[in-house]
C-alpha cells in the first residue's frame, strides 16, 4: 500500500466518495487548526510567553505520559499473548469486559481506583489488617496507576490485533519446526510487537498527553501539574488566550514528536497470507501458567475496582432522582449521533487512505484529534460560533462531532489494518472477476470489515456516553448529559444518588459498546482475536 | 455550592431550555432575561428551578439561567463573548473575581440600595451580593474528634487535608486569601509546614469534599456550612467545621448588570428581586450558605448549631486582585517542591 506503483487491480475512489473523504479532512483540519487559530486570533495582542512553571508542566506531562505509556505495552504483551492463545470459558466476555476501564468516565474510574488503592481502600485496609506499613496512591505513582488502568486495557487490545494477524499458518510451521520460545520470539512475535507496539505506545502517550484532572488529583498537588492544567490556568485564571494557545502548540509539537520518533521504529505491517485456519494447540508447562497468572493478575487489577463502583452504585440505582434518567436520554442521544458521524468519517477515510496517493497523510489528520488540546478545541469552536448561533444550539451536534474525532484514532487504527490486509489477500482475485466496487464492498472487505467496524462504533459510542472520559473536558458541553449531571450530583453533595449515576453510566457504556459491537460485528467471529 | 465541575461549560445550559425558551418568546414576545451563573446554580439539586418560578411569577418575562462552569469559567466566558454576549446580568462571581470583572468594562452599576445582613460592611457600586460564606477546614466527628484550632496546629498535627487548586476552584483560592489574610509575609512560610499535611489537591470542590467523605483524608475545605447538609438532608450531626482562630476567610457571592443589556429594567428587576425573600430563603438549603438578607422567619433549623466565627477575614476586590499572583506563586513553590 506504500507502493506508488500502478496496479491493475488498485481500485479508484469514485468521485463522491472522495468527495466525501474531502469534506471530512477539511472538516477535522477545521476543528484542529481552525480552534487553535480562532483563539490566537482572538487573543490580545502582545508576545505570549513560556515561564519557568511552564517547563516544569512540560516534564512532568512528558515523563507522566512516557512512563504511563510505556508501563501499559509492557503489562499489556504477555495479557495480549495469553488472551490470543487460550480459549477458555468466558473469555469473550473477559475480553469486554477488560475494555471496560478504557471506556469508562475519569471521575468514576477514579473512584473505583480510590476504593481499592486509596487511603481508606482495599489494599491499606488488608495492609493495615496484616500489619504492614500502607501505601500512599498520591504522587507520580497514583498518576501512573490510574494511567495504566485507564489504558492498559486498550493496550492489550491493539496488540491482541498483531496477535490475531498472525496467520495460523505460521504458528503451525512454527509448532511442525519445533520452534521454543526464543525462536517463535525473533521470528513470528518479535517482528509483529515491532509492527503493533509503536502504534500502542504512540496512542497511550497521547492520551496521556492531555491528561490533567486525574494527574492533579492522584499526583498530590502542583507538582502534578500537566500541560493541559497549564492551558486551563491561561484561559480561565488569567484569561490569556494568546497563553492558552502556545501552550496547545507546545503539546501538540510533543505529540507530534513522539508519533515520528515511534514510526521511524515501526516495521511495515506486511501482508500476511493465511486461510484462517486453526491455530495448533498453545504450548502448556510454564508458559502456561504464566499465561494464566498474567490473566488473573490484570483481571483483578481491571475488574476489582469496576467491582466497587458496582457494590457502591448498586443500593443507590433505583432510587435515582428524575433529572438522571432525563440526561441519561441526552446522553444517548449524543451517543447516537456520535456513532453515525463515526461511522461516516471513519468510512470515507479509510477508502481514501486505501485507495489514494495521500493514503500515510490522511491516515494522520485522522489520529491528529488526539494531538489537540481539548480546552483550545473547546474555546476554539466556541469563538468561531459564538457571533453565528446561540452556542447552547449546538450543544449536541458539537458535542457529537468532537466526540465522533476523539474516537476516530481508535476506529481508523482499528479499521484499516484488517482493511488493508483484506485487500492485500482479495484485491487481485476480486478484480479479476470482474466484481464493481459495490459488489467488492458488499462481498468481500465488508465480511471482514465488521468485526473490527463493530468494536470501533462500539468504543466510538462508549466513549461519547461518557464523553471520552480520560481526556476530560467536553463532558460539560453537552445538554445535561449523564456525565454532567453526576458532577452535578457530587457538586451538591448528593454521593450517594452520584454512586448510582456512575454505575448507571458504567452500565449504559458497556452495553453501548456490547450491543453496537454485536449487532455490527456479528455474533461468532470469523477469527480468533479481538 | 462552589462549582466542581473540570472544564469550562461553554456550550453548557440545558439545550432544551433553550431551544423551547427561544421559540416561546419569539411566539408571544414575553421578554427574555438571561442570566449566566455557575454550574450548580443551575442544577436541579440548586437554587436554580425555585428562583425561576418565583421570579417568572411576577416579572411577566422569562428567566433564562445559563449554567458556564464555575465562577471562574463565568468570567471567562462573558471574557470571549465580550459585548456581544446574550447576558444581561451575571451570577455567581465572588469577591476576588469582581476586580478583573470590573477591569473588563462589561459591568454596570446596579443602582440598588440594600439592606444586607452580611458580617461586614458592603458598597460595591457594581456588585450586589446574593449569598456569602465562610471557609473552614470540615471534619468528621467521630473520626476526627480533636481539630486543630489554627493553622499552626494543623501543621504541627498528623492530619491529611485534602484542597482545591486555586487555579481551577474558587474555594482553593479561598484559602489562599485566607492564609495570606492571617499571616501576611508569613505565608508562604505556613505554606510550606502545610504542604506535607496535604494529601492532594484536586481541581474542583466536589472531587475534594467526595475524597473526604470516601475517608480519604482527615479534613477538607469547604465551608462552615458545609455541616448542615449533612444535618438537614441526611440528619447526619457527625460533620463540622474547626473553628480557626486566625479568623475565618469569606466568601461573598455577587451579581452585577452587564453593561450591554438589552433588558435594563428587567435586570434590575432582577437585582432588586435577589434580595427579597422568595429568592433569599431558597439559597440556605439549595446552595448550602447564609442567605445575604436573612429571611423573616430566620435561618432554616439546624443553622444554629453551624460554627460563626467571630473575626471575619475578608480582602477588598482590589486588595485581592493586587495579592493573587504573589500569593499563587507562593503557593506553587511551597507545594510543588
Amino acid at each position: 500500500m506504500r507502493s506508488r506503483v500502478e496496479l491493475p487491480w488498485r481500485r479508484r475512489l469514485p468521485a463522491p466518495a472522495w468527495a466525501l473523504a474531502a469534506a471530512v479532512v477539511l472538516l477535522l483540519l477545521a476543528l484542529n487548526f481552525g480552534a487553535l487559530g480562532a483563539v490566537f486570533w482572538r487573543a490580545e495582542p502582545g508576545a505570549a510567553v513560556f515561564r519557568p512553571a511552564d517547563w516544569a508542566a512540560l516534564r512532568f506531562t512528558l515523563v507522566q505520559a512516557a512512563l504511563s505509556a510505556l508501563i501499559s505495552v509492557v503489562l499489556a504483551i504477555p495479557v495480549a499473548r495469553a488472551l490470543a492463545r487460550r480459549r477458555f470459558a468466558g473469555r469473550r466476555a473477559l475480553v469486554v469486559l477488560l475494555g471496560a476501564p478504557f471506556i469508562l468516565p475519569t471521575l468514576v474510574a477514579v473512584a473505583g481506583i480510590l476504593a481499592v488503592f486509596g487511603r481508606n481502600g482495599l489494599v491499606n485496609q488488608a495492609l493495615a489488617w496484616a500489619e504492614l506499613p500502607g501505601f500512599s496512591i498520591y504522587g507520580l505513582q497514583g498518576v501512573l496507576l490510574a494511567h495504566v488502568f485507564f489504558n492498559l486495557p486498550l493496550a492489550t487490545r491493539l496488540i491482541l490485533q498483531g496477535w490475531s494477524r498472525v496467520p495460523a499458518e505460521h504458528l503451525r510451521l512454527a509448532a511442525s519446526l519445533g520452534f521454543g520460545p526464543a525462536a517463535m520470539w525473533r521470528h513470528i512475535e518479535g517482528p509483529m510487537l515491532r509492527q503493533v507496539v509503536p502504534g500502542a505506545l504512540a496512542v497511550v502517550f497521547l492520551i496521556c498527553l492531555t491528561s490533567f484532572a486525574v494527574a492533579l488529583t492522584l499526583g498530590g498537588g502542583p507538582r502534578a501539574t500537566t500541560l493541559e492544567l497549564a492551558i486551563y490556568q491561561a484561559f480561565r485564571f488569567d484569561f490569556d488566550l494568546g497563553r492558552a494557545a502556545l501552550l496547545a502548540l507546545v503539546q501538540a509539537a510533543l505529540g507530534i514528536a513522539a508519533l515520528l520518533a515511534l514510526a521511524s521504529f515501526t516495521l511495515p505491517a506486511m501482508a500476511m497470507t493465511g486461510l484462517d485456519r486453526t491455530a495448533p494447540p498453545p504450548p502448556g508447562g510454564l508458559a502456561r501458567w504464566v499465561d494464566v497468572a498474567s490473566i488473573t493478575l490484570v483481571a483483578l487489577f481491571l475488574l476489582v475496582p469496576l467491582g466497587m463502583v458496582v457494590l457502591r452504585g448498586a443500593p443507590h440505582l433505583a432510587s435515582l432522582p428524575a433529572p438522571v434518567w432525563a440526561a441519561t436520554l441526552q446522553s444517548l442521544k449524543v451517543a447516537g449521533l456520535s456513532v453515525v458521524l463515526l461511522a461516516l468519517f471513519t468510512g470515507a477515510l479509510a477508502m481514501a487512505a486505501l485507495w489514494s496517493r495521500w493514503g500515510q497523510m490522511l491516515e494522520g489528520v485522522g489520529m491528529s484529534a488526539l494531538l489537540a488540546s481539548p480546552m483550545v478545541i473547546g474555546t476554539g469552536l466556541f469563538i468561531i460560533a459564538f457571533p453565528l448561533i446561540n452556542p447552547a444550539r449546538l450543544a449536541l451536534p458539537v458535542t457529537a462531532l468532537v466526540n465522533a474525532a476523539m474516537a476516530l484514532p481508535f476506529a481508523l487504527r482499528a479499521i484499516l489494518p484488517a482493511l488493508r490486509r483484506a485487500e492485500a489477500d482479495h484485491a487481485r482475485l476480486s478484480t479479476s472477476l470482474g466484481l464493481g466496487l459495490g459488489a467488492h464492498l458488499r462481498l468481500v472487505l465488508w465480511p471482514r470489515l465488521r468485526r473490527p467496524a463493530g468494536f470501533a462504533l462500539g468504543l466510538g459510542a462508549a466513549l461519547s456516553m461518557g464523553d471520552l472520559g480520560v481526556i476530560v473536558l467536553f463532558a460539560q458541553t453537552g445538554g445535561e448529559t449523564l456525565p454532567m449531571q453526576l458532577h452535578r450530583l457530587m457538586g451538591a453533595y448528593r454521593t450517594q444518588d452520584a454512586a448510582g449515576a456512575a454505575l448507571l453510566l458504567l452500565a449504559l457504556s458497556l452495553a453501548a459498546f456490547v450491543v453496537l459491537e454485536r449487532l455490527i460485528g456479528g455474533k461468532e467471529p470469523h477469527h480468533a482475536g479481538t | 455550592m462552589r462549582n466542581p465541575t473540570l472544564a469550562a461549560g461553554l456550550f453548557a445550559a440545558s439545550m432544551t431550555a433553550t431551544a423551547f425558551g427561544t421559540s416561546a418568546a419569539q411566539a408571544d414576545d414575553t421578554p427574555v432575561l438571561t442570566v449566566y451563573t455557575y454550574d450548580s446554580f443551575v442544577s436541579s439539586w440548586g437554587p436554580g428551578p425555585g428562583i425561576t418560578e418565583a421570579f417568572e411569577a411576577i416579572c411577566d418575562c422569562e428567566l433564562n439561567l445559563v449554567g458556564a462552569g464555575d465562577g471562574a469559567a463565568l468570567l471567562a466566558r462573558l471574557q470571549l463573548e465580550g459585548t456581544r454576549t446574550e447576558a444581561d446580568v451575571v451570577l455567581g462571581l465572588d469577591t476576588n473575581l469582581t476586580a478583573r470583572a470590573l477591569e473588563t468594562g462589561l459591568f454596570a452599576p446596579h443602582g440598588i440600595e440594600a439592606d444586607l445582613d452580611l458580617p461586614i460592611a458592603w458598597d460595591d457600586p457594581n456588585f450586589l451580593p446574593f449569598d456569602w460564606g465562610w471557609f473552614a477546614f470540615v471534619h468528621d466527628r467521630t473520626r476526627t474528634p480533636a481539630p486543630p484550632a489554627n493553622f499552626r496546629e494543623l501543621i504541627d498535627s498528623d492530619l491529611s487535608v485534602v484542597i482545591q487548586d486555586p487555579r481551577s476552584s474558587t474555594p482553593g483560592l479561598g484559602l489562599l486569601m485566607w492564609v495570606k489574610a492571617a499571616y501576611g509575609d508569613e505565608a508562604a512560610e505556613i505554606w510550606e509546614g502545610l504542604a506535607p499535611r496535604i494529601l492532594t489537591v484536586t481541581a474542583g470542590w466536589s472531587e475534594a469534599y467526595g475524597l473526604f467523605l470516601d475517608g480519604e483524608a482527615d479534613l477538607v475545605l469547604s465551608y462552615t456550612t458545609s455541616p448542615a447538609y449533612h444535618l438537614i438532608a441526611e440528619d447526619d450531626d457527625s460533620k463540622a467545621a474547626a473553628p480557626f482562630e486566625e479568623g475565618h476567610y469569606m466568601q461573598i457571592e455577587v451579581a452585577g448588570i452587564v453593561a450591554e443589556t438589552d433588558q435594563p429594567e428587567l435586570a434590575r428587576q432582577f437585582m432588586a428581586f435577589m434580595l427579597t425573600e422568595d429568592f433569599q430563603s431558597v439559597i440556605p438549603t439549595t446552595n448550602w450558605m447564609y442567605p445575604a438578607v436573612t429571611p423573616q422567619d430566620g435561618l432554616p433549623e439546624g443553622f444554629e448549631t453551624l460554627h460563626r466565627p467571630e473575626t471575619s477575614l475578608l480582602f477588598s476586590a482590589d486588595e485581592a486582585a493586587a495579592l493573587r499572583d504573589t500569593a499563587l506563586d507562593e503557593w506553587r513553590d511551597a507545594l510543588a517542591r
